[in-house]
């Protein structure tokens, strides 16, 4: 059986779920306090 | 750990600390990765498929150090009534899950290979869902809680009674007779039985995987506290 397709499948799990998290987290992260910032001024 | 109890001296430090392990998690898991996929040999049982370990091991690790920090932080809120633990084991909850999550899809996509099945319910896997439906519950509740204006105290209950499940992924390997493989790595002194050119890359992504573990936890802090901020503003300026 050829592993790669499985080992390229779960690299590709992994990177893009962390990717998306990481992206998700700072919008929200520059929003909330773009946000307060607004609200300062 | 009570000094950065206070969110204004929690923030002075968080601001620069959250771009630093951002990036340096990036660096660090991008290299190990590349050497993992690349340059770190192959298993003389598992073959190639032994590589998805440098995914899998790490998300592992981050899912159950994950709920390990929800429990100390709900601890921390129930008995010191920390303003900042509540935040913290919210923030760590759903990278806690994804990490989960990521730690079950690789663990099937390697097993197909190895066991020739994606999913077998063994003590290993088993627990390691139920711990992925623990997240989800917490986040639920969370929401809940905080949508009501509750204080928190329930939930952080339930992250403490959560915490039960973490000593039964550890030991379910040994407990029962699984298709799951033992430990491999001890940091107990009871020795490791993978060899050195496969645990130092994995090591360093675990370190990677980490540091943008702590950066995301670092952002949704960030973002919490500042939505808690504009709330109050707001309930100020309508009074």
């Amino acid at each position: 059986m050829n592993h790669w397709p499985f080992i390229i499948g779960a690299y590709a799990v992994a990177l893009l779920a962390t990717l998306a998290l990481v992206l998700r987290s700072w919008v929200e992260m520059r929003r909330a306090e773009a946000d307060l910032e607004g609200l300062k001024r | 750990m009570h000094i950065l109890a206070n969110p204004a001296r929690f923030l002075k430090l968080a601001r620069p600390l959250t771009a630093w392990l951002g990036w340096a998690g990036a660096l660090v898991t991008a290299v190990a990765l590349a050497i993992g996929l690349l340059v770190a040999p192959k298993d003389y049982l598992q073959g190639d498929s032994v590589r998805i370990m440098y995914v899998h091991v790490p998300a592992a690790w981050l899912a159950m150090g994950g709920w390990t920090g929800i429990a100390v932080a709900s601890l921390m809120q129930l008995v010191w009534r920390h303003p900042l633990a509540g935040v913290a084991a919210r923030a760590i909850a759903v990278p806690g899950a994804v990490f989960s999550a990521i730690c079950l899809a690789t663990g099937s996509l390697w097993g197909r290979p190895t066991w020739g099945t994606y999913w077998e319910w063994d003590g290993r896997m088993t627990s390691m869902l139920v711990l992925l439906f623990l997240y989800i519950g917490y986040v639920a509740l969370a929401d809940a809680d905080r949508e009501r204006g509750g204080e928190g105290r329930v939930v952080a209950i339930f992250g403490l009674l959560g915490a039960i499940n973490i000593p039964i992924i550890r030991f379910s390997v040994e407990w029962w007779n699984t298709l799951h493989q033992g430990q491999s790595i001890s940091f107990t002194g009871g020795g490791s039985s993978i060899d050195a050119s496969m645990r130092w890359p994995l090591l360093a992504s675990s370190l990677g995987f980490s540091l943008l573990f702590g950066a995301i936890v670092l952002m949704r802090m960030r973002a919490m506290l500042a939505r808690q901020k504009v709330e109050a503003r707001m309930r100020r300026l309508s009074a």
